[in-house]
């Protein structure tokens, strides 16, 4: 009690966590207290989730410390965080889909041991529910819920168990408008009662309609610890969290550009649960130009890269060169120049277990020199696998290495060399130095300039704001499945593109209105 | 308290790899040996016996060649399937419609009564895989455009295969009432060894017949297949990695009901040259489940194409030795304990297991 500061319901110390390649947090600072709501914004990457979990104790940091009531701890699994307090709603619920709201919140606690009883426990359950706003019918199967209301469960199971400290990832992303108000009442009701709430959002106007305070992470690193709303602005928040640091100087020749190559009109697609990704989008890309797409994880760029590319159906019309692709297989749009660095590179681009040649061959084995007949001309293959190895100086032992122990930044060199050998005249780059370090990041750009000088038109899908400001001769930003705006590289405002990309509705002045997507 | 974890292992060399699989053989045997002990059996002696019973002279060595000749077939109908990770416990049923689609030619008949060996041998083999192919082209369609769950498909469809041939043999083409039917004329017999006896005396009693070439001859051009053409790439393409396979511009349902439709015709094959080669007819208990143990087969093999006839000859001693040695239950345990061995040490090659003592701390 000598303390003036009340001790934080929990907090993290300099807290450092490293993946191969990344710093995912760089003496992180964090603290929440009791009975608010915390909410900690960030782009995707920024090192967010790896906070929290650590929090959660699903990570163990490599430094500093995390404190629990001013002790320090350490869990060994959820089930030890739950039982100290600490519990996490994440992105993807753990319900099981065809039993009740009841069974559910039940299922892995000790007590009921044996018996159910289902009546008093849905008693206790509703009037849980109700206490704090959570409409949800405890006798009702899960697979029967909205996803609002699996939500709603999933914080009851939270609050069934005691939690005092609950950890939310993202949880309006898969809201409605509606649900999203009565989740806000919801989280309002939990922090009068004196539970502590962390929010994890990347919308700039949620967070400032909710939290408390605010702590923006960018780079692993925090850029504003614990401020108020009424102590920032959407635009001040929007500049700390995607930042303005000169990237390492990439050559970039002004350059005309030429032809349409890409051209979309009014192209919609569904996402892979069925709900609509793209809403209308319409694009031109020209040859000898980079068109950089930003936008925040799960507003549509995903989904544009696959239709372009034919990995999903759509509606509308894309053509590349004059020639209609929309809705083809995949190898009519490679067969028509275009080429594809995916976002999974360990999944989707590359094939783990089998060799870097048989890896390189991916896009080529169906033609000579490659392909002969029925057969694959295995000295081929080891001759051109060999060329493009030392051409695009793809490290690692050999061709006959497996392509799941090369580096993340060899495995990019190795689809880029694929790609380009394909001879392209359309690349879509999704997301192509996540996770690289610095050497390999300048590779990438270095190589996608490169093809841009040589006249390829270049989609390229980044949630890094600075490449796409370095490295594009066009900006558009998307915010959920719409463009929402369109920049020449020398107009752009990063507050402003920012503020497009969160949803946010000011400073509309001279860009494009969202709803005017034809752009050339 | 020391906990067991087990972590990803980067890098599984071939080496390795095989001698895993030995091992778990060695320890399979091993085991199977403690249980014959413990029950008050001879392990040694045992084993020795099933040793000599298929390999102790050149006519058990052609007998046990004979019992390997449906297991290569099916089991490289598995090895297929397992190779896309299709998962085609069907073998049994798709060997039995191959069984019977090659009677047919002789039994309906399709072909008249005189026809020479030169044109009944090749379209009872043709119908042969054209059945076994049907009986696999059915999960596969199915998998593939509907992602119904090929394990249930495969497993129901060999019951069905039984009962189809139980129809057949009991009634349209029972001889006299008996689940048998009448036997196949010459022409139709599968060319034997012994056949030559009277050139070569040598070869007197010798059954092995010219199944046994389609076997090796399906295990050739499945290799050159898988690691030579276009084909084979985008099967092993699509087995590592579907979703890389897709951005390749692979169409993956077709390629699924494709390789079904083969595998289910090399298991057809494998009951054409057993009706043709060994038994010269149909009958109701025409497999003592060959489809099934073509599944260990393929594991132990770990999906080669040649692999997969060293191991079908390990098995066909089994079977053989089976006859020779009681309870003959033991050749069926150690065929049971090699797979479980077998999907166990896969957690070896994969994962490199650390015990570690971790404190727990607050």
């Amino acid at each position: 009690m000598t303390s003036p500061a009340p001790v934080p319901a929990l907090e993290a110390r300099g807290i450092v966590k490293t993946f191969p390649g990344i710093v995912a947090n760089d003496h992180v600072d964090f603290d929440l207290r009791r009975g608010e709501i915390h909410a900690l914004l960030g782009e995707n990457g920024a090192g967010k989730s790896t906070l929290v979990n650590i929090l959660a104790g699903l990570y163990l940091p490599d430094a500093g410390e995390v404190r629990l009531d001013g002790q320090p701890v350490a869990f060994d699994s959820p089930k030890d965080a739950i039982a100290a307090g600490l519990g996490m709603v994440h992105q993807h619920f753990t319900l099981v889909p065809s039993q009740t709201v009841t069974e559910n919140v039940l299922l892995g606690m000790s007590e009921p041991r044996f018996w159910l009883h289902p009546g008093r426990s849905e008693a206790e359950i509703g009037e849980l529910a109700e206490r704090f706003g959570l409409r949800v019918h405890p006798g009702a199967k899960i697979w029967q819920l909205s996803v609002g209301e699996q939500q709603r469960v999933e914080v009851l199971k939270l609050l069934y168990r005691g939690a005092r400290i609950l950890i939310m990832d993202e949880p309006t992303a898969v809201l409605a408008p509606q649900e999203i108000d009565d989740l806000f009442r919801t989280l309002r009701s939990m922090a009068v009662d004196g539970r502590s709430i962390v929010f994890i959002s990347h919308k700039l106007g949620e967070v400032m309609a909710i939290a408390d305070r605010i702590t923006v992470m960018r780079r692993g690193r925090v850029t504003a610890a614990g401020i108020t709303p009424a102590e920032t602005s959407t635009t001040d928040l929007a500049r700390r969290m995607v930042g303005r640091e000169v990237l390492e100087i990439v050559d970039k020749a002004p350059q005309q550009p030429g032809e349409v190559i890409l051209a979309m009109r009014d192209v919609t697609a569904d996402n892979d649960r069925a709900l609509p990704a793209l809403r209308g989008v319409s694009l031109d890309v020209n040859a000898g130009e980079i068109v950089g797409i930003a936008a925040v994880a799960g507003n549509g760029q995903s989904e544009l890269a696959e239709v372009i590319t034919g990995l999903r159906p759509c509606k509308g019309s894309i053509t590349i060169g004059g020639e209609e692709v929309a809705n083809r297989r995949t190898s009519h749009a490679i067969k028509h120049g275009v080429a594809h660095v995916p976002e999974d590179r360990t999944g989707v681009g590359s094939a783990p277990n089998l060799s870097v040649a048989d890896n390189l061959i991916m896009k080529r084995y169906r033609e000579p020199p490659v392909g002969r007949g029925w057969f694959i001309d295995d000295s081929a293959v080891r001759r051109m696998a060999q060329d493009l190895k030392d051409t695009h100086s793809i490290g690692g032992a050999s061709i006959d290495t497996e392509a799941r122990l090369l580096s993340g930044g060899n495995l990019q060199r190795l689809i880029f060399a694929r790609e380009i050998d394909t001879g392209p005249r359309l690349m879509v780059a999704v997301q192509p130095t996540r996770g690289l370090d610095v050497g390999a990041i300048e590779s990438v750009h270095r190589v996608l300039l490169e093809r841009r000088a040589a006249g390829v038109a270049i989609v390229l899908i980044s949630e890094e704001l600075d490449e796409i400001l370095t490295l594009s001769d066009r900006i558009v930003v998307m915010f959920e499945g719409r463009i929402a705006g369109s920049f020449a590289a020398d107009e752009a405002d990063i507050e402003e593109i920012g503020l497009l990309m969160t949803g946010g509705r000011a400073g509309r002045h001279d860009a494009a209105a969202p709803e005017t997507s034809a752009i050339g | 308290m020391i906990h067991l974890r087990l972590e990803p292992r980067a890098d599984a060399p071939r080496l390795f790899t095989a001698a895993v699989t030995l091992g778990a053989l060695v320890f399979a045997f091993v085991l199977s040996g403690l249980i014959i002990w413990l029950v008050g059996g001879d392990p040694i002696k045992s084993f020795g016996h099933i040793l000599v019973a298929a390999f102790g002279s050149i006519g058990v060595i052609s007998d046990t060649l004979v019992k390997a000749t449906p297991l290569i077939l099916t089991g490289l109908a598995c090895s297929l399937a397992f190779r896309m990770r299709l998962w085609n416990i069907g073998a049994e049923g798709q060997f039995l419609l191959g069984a019977w689609g090659a009677s047919a030619i002789v039994l309906a008949p399709i072909l008249p009564a005189g026809t020479p060996a030169i044109i009944v041998i090749p379209a009872m083999m043709l119908a042969g895989a054209v059945a076994g192919g049907l009986w696999g082209f059915i999960p596969g369609v199915l998998r593939a455009r509907l992602g119904v769950n090929e394990i249930i498909t495969t497993l129901m469809l060999n019951y069905v295969a039984l009962f189809w041939i139980e129809f057949w043999v009991f009634g349209p083409w029972s001889k006299g009432g008996f689940p048998v039917t009448e036997p196949f004329p010459p022409e139709a017999w599968l060319p034997r060894l012994t056949d030559f006896a009277s050139a070569f005396p040598v070869l007197g009693g010798l059954t092995v017949h010219l199944g046994l070439i389609f076997g090796i001859l399906a295990a050739t051009i499945m290799w050159i297949a898988l690691e030579r053409t276009r084909w084979g790439y985008e099967l092993r393409l699509i087995g590592d990695s579907p979703r890389a396979a897709r951005y390749a511009g692979i169409d993956i349902d077709r390629k699924i009901i494709v390789v079904f439709v083969i595998s289910g015709a090399l298991a057809g094959l494998g009951g054409m040259s057993e009706v043709a080669g060994v038994v010269h007819g149909l009958q109701d208990q025409i497999s003592p489940g060959y489809g099934f143990t073509a599944i260990i087969i393929a594991y132990l093999a770990r999906f080669g194409p040649f692999r997969v006839i060293v191991a079908s000859i390990l098995f066909g001693a089994l079977i053989l030795a089976g006859r020779e040695i009681q309870p003959s239950g033991v050749p069926a345990m150690i065929q049971g304990i090699v797979l479980f061995s077998l999907v166990g040490s896969d957690v070896l090659i994969r994962y490199r297991i650390r015990f570690d003592r971790r404190m727990a701390i607050a």
